[in-house]
């Protein structure tokens, strides 16, 4: 006869010494954990409400300025600078992780519209309604060696006058050229003291203007009749046009598939569209209840932020029609200008009521060093509210914010004026002939048409 | 060199003959790990979903290979067993011929302690296997160390003591006692008395729920969680006393069987059982569960033990022979005890098809009382009228443990740190069900047709779901009682309205159904006259 009984030696399973870590046997078979999608389940829960405790997304104030900030600026090659502008001519270069200024930019004398650094970093161009763009050294070490010394401003290194104001700036992508908006769109080179080159359509003034980050010769434009442009630096005239019913007031291309871009409209919706086919938006990102201001993408290109009009801050996700996350607080008033920091763990954003804002993009991340085990249960945590997010319970604690009272009344009357005129539009189509009143889906309602 | 010979005849043997056989082997623990079918995603009509959706499934079939490598390659133990040689029969093998064959750490595993003073001893293990809870019927309770075989405490409380069970470790255990159900600490403190439960018969826990559950003398159920203490339910089960009661450990199932034959499963929120189903001709003497959750084993005074099939509830197998106690071990061998004698059954190869697999028994006068498996041990405890013995079955136990499941080598760091995780994940009451994999799946939209009993649940929940809103507590004289019930009527007419305006449907369709097949009988010729005339 065979015989063999199960034997184990607590030497075995039990450490020797006490200087040594426990030992930990593992066995994946299911019949011994009964009952796990139950434990699942209730981890879940559990994981979505530690969310919840634990989400402070607001991190502090950058407090300085003594007019609303109506622009800002981050430098791609440095994390921990950004700069910002303001309604009385005031530019500053923040350090984000001590929300102090480094150093001021004085010389503007009316209102700073744009404000944008070149793609090595060395270069700040500002531009503002005293129609003057000015040019800043901004290389780290030339402003490292300033902030020693005593004397905490710069001169800048170049000023061009021009006839009109100016509206917004931007820099192409890895070289020397930058566009201003106003009148319109005009090319300059950091070297000469006139545009290079100027492209117009239409008799309104142009009120943003970005570079395609893949395609640098691309640019897309907005102007104050309602229309979206996009320009290529190599042709004599523009690409294409597209009208819409409201007026888009800034525009952001997304850096991972620079084939998209997303637009903040005057109606409190962002527009996905493809810029080869701009008839129809890939996406309509409404949550807004008032005019967006300005948007920007997060460098891993899933996520954007958008400030609005109706002093709230939030984030979508690329695809997505309604918004992740609200940033609000009782002291942050209109926001007109909202940055994703350049790793994407940070959002800025400028308001009215003169401060620059430190936000965490996701609210309850932990800062700082995260110890793996820590990191493990924070995926684990992921997973599975990701597996049972469908599920009411765990859905409604994930939903749950708080909204300002105005905004919870705007967003319920809005939504019951839609309602209203989605149910009156039903009725027409039960009531008559099959075929013979059509929809269009929103992604087309609110382009009037595309110009070649 | 003959040995030499010999090593490598071995060496042929151990190894699987070809390739075939080894991915064989994997393809089935792979089975095991991957715990059902996937998903078919034929009628997605949302791409990107069906894009996540198939990744997802991807990794999971990563996982299951990964898990039936590591279980092939990485486990410290393997399983034991009894092979017989030549004619000899498995059934027929004493302890003693394998304690011979066997070494001297399992040697300390077979023994029997004599107490005849203090009655029949039943017993309980904590799920590690490491600790066991004695109760003697004279009122002796004990709770011993099983790896270092010592007495951690021992008490006398000086009443009949019918149940002892371990709570969710060793440091807490209850005992069913002559008038209560009291709680007990490891030092032997009494904690709690546990008075609504009663005098009860036999006392089961639930771990993953932290709830103690009790039979009591007249027939009544209670649970109550043993975090805060409240009792969750009590039922009058209806069908009279009964000491027959077992955890279903797949689903926290409680199933009691009654004098009548009869074995009922509750749920703690409910009061009518889940199932009712009518399992021998006289009454049920002991009942156990599979670990896996399909299966049953009922043992009743007709002289006949039935294997259950918990998924179509038919019987598997009868077989004869009497059993006043069963209990299924961790690797699926069924063990029946009646008088002095213990029967052992295994199922071949996991056909479910039990035979004889070992025998043993003892001394005339000892009547066994209660049979328990020593968990991830191939030992078996009997407590007897004598006091208990231990004795060895090779092949019931789980050879490799899970540190964070059940850890038989827990230092009390360990054992705290695991009660609180423990607690974090306690599931609640209302999760119980027959089929614990339904939480989390979504309910189908109704395409065919609803019975009316299921509509009618529907409508009931719906009505319940409605009555039991909280309305506000208004102020200024605007709460009067008769607007309050006003409004509560309103929400269940409400809630019921959509049921309603579907039934009308319905009956439309029906009645123009019926208009249409009329239109289409043949009447006669000489009722043609009086047939609808369809206008042209």
């Amino acid at each position: 006869m065979k015989v063999k009984v199960i034997s184990r030696s607590v030497d075995d399973f039990t450490r020797e010494r006490s200087q040594d870590l426990q030992r930990v046997f593992r066995n994946y078979d299911p019949s011994l954990r009964t009952q796990e999608k139950a434990v699942e389940y209730v981890r879940a829960l559990n994981a979505v409400k530690l969310d919840k405790i634990f989400a402070r997304p607001f991190i502090g104030a950058m407090d300085g300025h003594i007019d609303g900030v109506s622009c800002m600026a981050k430098n791609p090659t440095q994390l921990k600078w950004i700069f910002s502008g303001a309604m009385d001519g005031d530019i500053r270069l923040w350090d984000i992780a001590s929300r102090r200024t480094v150093c001021q930019f004085p010389g503007h004398q009316g209102a700073i519209r744009g404000l944008t650094v070149s793609t090595d970093g060395r270069m700040l161009v500002s531009c503002g309604t005293d129609c003057t763009v000015r040019l800043w050294n901004a290389s780290a070490d030339n402003l490292m060696e300033l902030s020693n010394s005593t004397k905490n401003s710069v001169e800048p290194a170049s000023v061009h006058v021009g006839k009109n104001a100016y509206l917004a700036v931007d820099h192409q992508w890895d070289s020397e050229l930058f566009a201003t908006a106003g009148a319109q769109v005009d090319i300059w080179n950091h070297n000469r003291s006139e545009p290079i080159n100027s492209f117009q359509w239409g008799s309104d003034s142009v009120i943003s203007v970005r570079f395609n980050p893949g395609e640098p010769n691309l640019l897309a434009t907005s102007a104050n009749d309602r229309s979206i442009m996009l320009y290529d630096l190599r042709m004599v005239s523009p690409v294409r046009k597209m009208i819409m019913m409201t007026k888009t007031n800034s525009i952001a291309w997304n850096p991972m598939e620079p084939i998209n871009f997303t637009a903040a409209n005057e109606d409190g919706n962002c527009y996905s569209y493809d810029a080869r086919k701009l008839d129809e938006a890939k996406c309509v990102h409404r949550d807004h209840v008032s005019a967006v201001m300005d948007i920007d993408y997060s460098p891993t290109g899933r996520e954007f932020v958008t400030g609005s009009y109706d002093r709230t801050v939030r984030l979508f996700y690329y695809n997505s029609g309604h918004s992740r996350e609200i940033y609000h607080t009782k002291r942050m008033q209109r926001v007109f200008c909202v940055k994703f920091s350049g790793d994407g763990s940070y959002v800025i954003s400028g308001s009215d009521d003169t401060n620059l804002r430190l936000w965490k993009a996701k609210a309850s991340e932990q800062l700082g060093v995260v110890l793996p085990r820590e990191r493990k249960k924070h995926e684990y945590h992921a997973a599975i509210k990701k597996r049972y997010m469908h599920l009411p319970e765990v859905k409604r604690i994930e939903r749950h914010r708080h909204l300002p009272k105005p905004i919870y009344k705007a967003a319920a009357l809005m939504r019951a004026m839609s309602d209203a005129k989605k149910r009156k539009e039903e009725r027409r189509k039960a009531h008559s002939a099959p075929g013979s009143v059509t929809t269009q889906p929103l992604r087309r309602r609110r382009i009037i048409k595309e110009v070649e | 060199m003959d040995e030499g010979q010999e090593n490598q005849a071995i060496i042929t043997k151990k190894k699987p003959s070809t390739h075939q056989d080894i991915s064989d082997e994997l393809d089935l623990k792979i089975k095991k790990y991957l715990r059902g079918e996937a998903a078919s995603f034929e009628d997605l009509k949302d791409r990107k979903l069906k894009r996540q959706l198939s990744v997802r499934e991807e990794l999971y079939g990563n996982a299951a290979k990964a898990a039936a490598k590591a279980e092939k390659w990485l486990m410290p133990n393997e399983g034991g067993y009894l092979e017989a040689e030549g004619i000899e029969k498995t059934w027929r093998i004493k302890q003693e011929a394998i304690a011979k064959e066997v070494g001297l750490v399992n040697l300390r595993n077979l023994y029997d302690i004599v107490l005849p003073d203090l009655g029949p001893y039943t017993l309980d293990f904590t799920s590690s296997g490491r600790y066991m809870a004695v109760g003697g019927r004279k009122g002796h309770l004990g709770i011993v160390d099983m790896i270092n075989l010592s007495l951690i405490k021992e008490l006398q409380v000086g009443e009949t003591v019918r149940d002892v069970v371990f709570l969710h470790n060793e440091l807490f255990f209850a005992a069913a006692q002559k008038k209560f159900v009291y709680m007990y600490n490891r030092e032997g403190t009494e904690i709690h008395c546990l008075r609504e439960h009663g005098a009860a018969l036999k006392l089961q826990f639930l771990k993953n729920h932290f709830l103690l559950a009790s039979v009591n003398k007249f027939g009544q159920l209670h649970y109550q969680d043993i975090t805060m203490g409240d009792m969750v339910g009590n039922f009058r089960t209806g069908l009279g006393r009964t000491n027959v009661m077992e955890v279903n450990p797949f689903n926290a199932v409680v199933g009691l069987g009654h004098a009548g034959g009869t074995v009922t499963m509750w749920k703690p929120t409910s009061s009518a059982p889940l199932v009712k189903m009518l399992c021998h001709h006289g009454p049920v003497s002991a009942l156990a569960f599979h670990s896996n959750g399909h299966l049953m084993a009922t043992a009743g005074k007709d002289k006949r033990i039935k294997l259950w099939d918990l998924r179509k509830f038919e019987p598997l197998q009868t077989i004869t022979g009497h059993a006043n106690t069963l209990d299924f071990s961790q690797k699926g061998l069924l063990a029946c005890g009646s008088g002095s004698f213990v029967r052992v059954m295994n199922d071949v190869s996991g056909t479910q098809n039990y035979s004889n697999y070992m025998n043993h028994s003892m001394a005339k006068g000892y009547q066994i009382g209660r049979l328990a498996f020593r968990p991830y041990e191939d030992v078996l405890a009997i407590g007897h009228s004598m006091g208990w013995s231990s004795i060895l079955i090779p092949g019931a136990g789980e050879p490799n443990f899970d540190t964070w499941v059940a850890n038989p080598f827990e230092t009390s760091k360990q054992r705290r740190e695991k009660e609180v995780r423990s607690l974090l994940d306690k599931l609640p009451a209302e999760t119980i069900m027959l089929d614990p994999s339904k939480i989390g799946t979504v309910k189908s939209t109704r395409r065919e047709k609803v019975t009316k009993q299921e509509r009618e649940t529907e409508i009931e929940a719906a009505v319940e779901a409605a009555k039991s809103t909280k309305l506000k507590n208004k102020t200024k004289g605007r709460n009067k009682p008769g607007k309050k019930m006003q409004k509560k009527q309103d929400a269940i007419a409400r809630v019921k309205r959509p049921y309603l305006e579907e039934k009308i449907n319905e009956e439309q369709n029906i009645s123009q159904k019926k208009q249409k097949t009329s239109e289409n009988v043949e009447l006669p010729k000489s009722l043609q006259r009086f047939a609808r005339k369809k206008s042209s």
